[in-house]
């Protein structure tokens, strides 16, 4: 990762009627940096794609990719950009050749070597074999790979990949989790990923940020947000048998936080009880009351959550805000 | 800045030729585009030929042919059948046949832009480092170009049926003459390019292709009057009115396209896209 701002956007906001679709967001992101653009349906995020490849326009704040401005330099500004939209933009009555055809003439690539660079494209997307087909005929996997390789055809240095591997088996998310990561490692592409698959953007992703109503509620790298959602976290695996005494010990020893027991599958003979508010100094004393009840121990660890456990925690905490009685309508 | 820069011709040769291989593969807009031209071209004068070698009846035809004024007649030998058919053939059915050029244009601008949208294949057009001019030029191209090939083509086989079926009775070729030549070469393609700029302007704004086409339809309107007038004998054009008629049209073609470049931007394009 380098330090340089391949895109930066200062207080962006994008108004469609009355709807902001995009509500004061700010972001830098460095090159050679993977971020995940997480949220709900409406959240904003192929909004912003769609104002950092200079399709819409600001309705206040700025944008800038490796400090060009989208719309006014819109030319320079996408031809850096590898832009993979929601929906398909591949033309259906044509061959997949031909797709690829058309994106090199239009990104302006050398003609000599062309054909050997689509042909390689071709295999190295696993569709060699149906190059003189026409798109319409092709599965949904199959388009999204060939929109994948013509978004990688003319070599761009930043991409914005909104949910690249929906719709696709699970075989073909593999891959194109492989294809992110090794674009990203190897050749030191930018990469902004618009994602619900919570899994891949902690897998992938160097940073995630979290939209909801067009704002920012939550930036970080997967492991912070997840350290700062269960900061102090503790499970312990007692016997089955042990539960109750376990939790009544944990009880003790915990701050203000709640126990939960987090079932395993039924066969298991042990439980686990989770507790977010248990600090570090307290472990030991925990440890020997456990020992010194007979409790059968099985662990003592640190909790970190998945990424789709922060996920839902903020926006369970989020929605818990908006509908408490005290709450201002327009808040954060 | 984008205005200073050269036309990216490489980029507008590969969209005409795209947005011609899509019309290519859809049958439904080919059979209108091949049905049209047919009748215009082969049947209409092919019917004049045989009317040429028959008499007139008393009736609206003799009215119709005593309102024309005199000159269109000048050179023509004595006989009813022979006088409706110049008539039709060298001047009432040429503006028609101006339908042409305008449905080619009409179908394919709002093809490549309302239908580019619909398709969902404009995303990947705005996404490419191409100006908004550049597309403008390429979206006026691959309807204009197509347009003006057929109906110089259509001309052409209009003018050798015609000759073929009228020399035997005039002793000389119908075709061409001033005001035919007028029509083909310069009115044709001022009113191809109003109904192109009309129909880019349309699609631009429009959600659906019919939506486009209803709208943009309304250019026919002009030639109905024209083609009407001519046959009712009150408007009779001579070739210098018909140029007149053609810088008309071309000024109307010049605003309209600068009304054209202003919704075909990606700024304007973009709210639009699903």
């Amino acid at each position: 990762m380098t330090g340089g701002g391949a895109i930066e956007i200062e207080a962006l906001h994008r108004s469609f009627g009355d709807v902001r679709a995009i509500n004061g967001v700010s972001l830098r992101i460095r090159a050679g940096e993977v971020v995940g653009l997480l949220g709900h349906n409406g959240a904003g995020k192929t909004t912003l794609v769609r104002l950092v490849a200079g399709l819409l326009s600001p309705t206040a704040g700025r944008v800038r990719v490796r400090g060009l401005d989208p719309v006014a330099d819109g030319v320079a500004v996408r031809r850096l950009l590898g832009v993979l939209p929601t929906a398909s933009f591949l033309d259906q009555r044509l061959s997949a050749r031909r797709n690829l055809e058309l994106a090199a003439e239009l990104f302006g690539l050398p003609r000599a070597g062309l054909p050997d660079r689509i042909r390689r494209a071709l295999r190295e997307f696993d569709l060699a074999e149906r190059a003189e087909d026409r798109v319409e005929g092709f599965s949904a996997g199959m388009r999204q790979r060939l929109a994948l390789a013509r978004v990688l055809l003319p070599g761009p240095e930043i991409l914005l990949l909104d949910e690249p591997s929906a719709q696709l088996d699970p075989l073909a998310v593999r891959m194109v989790r492989q294809l992110i990561g090794q674009l990203s490692r190897d050749a030191g592409r930018t990469i902004v990923l618009c994602t619900h698959d919570l899994a891949e953007a902690q897998h992938l992703c160097d940073r995630v940020v979290v939209l909801d109503h067009g704002r920012v509620v939550e930036e970080g790298a997967p492991a912070e947000l997840a350290a700062r959602l269960a900061a102090g976290a503790v499970e312990v695996e007692v016997a089955r048998a042990d539960g109750p005494v376990a939790r009544e010990l944990l009880g003790r020893h915990a701050g203000a936080g709640p126990i939960r027991q987090v079932d395993g599958p039924g066969w298991a003979d042990t439980v686990v009880l989770r507790n977010s508010s248990i600090g570090r100094s307290q472990l030991p004393g925990l440890v020997r009351a456990l020992a010194d009840a007979g409790v059968a121990v099985y662990g003592v660890r640190p909790y970190e959550p998945s990424l789709e456990e922060v996920y839902v925690a903020l926006y369970t905490a989020r929605e818990q805000v908006a509908t408490a009685p005290n709450h201002a309508v327009g808040q954060p | 800045m984008t205005a200073a820069q050269p036309l990216n011709l490489r980029a507008i040769r590969a969209i005409v030729r795209r947005d011609l291989s899509i019309v290519r593969t859809n049958r439904a807009v080919l059979v209108p585009l091949a049905v049209l031209p047919l009748v215009f071209a082969v049947v209409f004068p092919t019917l004049g030929g045989l009317i040429a070698r028959v008499d007139v009846p008393d009736g609206d035809l003799q009215r119709l042919l005593r309102t024309v004024q005199g000159w269109v007649f000048d050179g023509l030998p004595d006989g009813s059948g022979v006088q409706l058919a110049a008539l039709l053939l060298g001047y009432l059915l040429p503006p028609l046949t101006l339908v042409i050029p305008l449905i080619v244009v009409m179908v394919l601008a709002t093809d490549s832009v309302a239908g580019e949208r619909e398709r969902g294949t404009l995303e990947g057009l705005l996404l490419a480092p191409v100006s908004d001019r550049d597309l403008l030029v390429a979206k006026l191209l691959g309807a204009l170009l197509p347009a003006v090939a057929i109906n110089l083509g259509c001309a052409l086989i209009y003018l050798t049926i015609t000759d073929i079926a009228m020399w035997p009775v005039l002793g000389r070729p119908l075709l061409p003459h001033a005001t035919w030549l007028v029509l083909v070469l310069v009115v044709a393609p001022s009113v191809s390019a109003a109904a192109l700029a009309l129909a880019v302007f349309v699609s631009a704004r429009a959600r659906s292709v019919q939506g486009a086409q209803q709208i943009a339809s309304v250019t026919v309107l002009p030639l109905v009057f024209l083609v009407v007038g001519q046959f009712s004998g009150l408007l009779f054009l001579g070739p210098w009115q018909l140029v007149g008629v053609a810088a008309v049209l071309w000024v109307v073609t010049g605003g309209l396209v600068w009304l054209g470049s202003r919704s075909l931007r990606r700024d304007r394009l973009g709210p639009r896209l699903r």
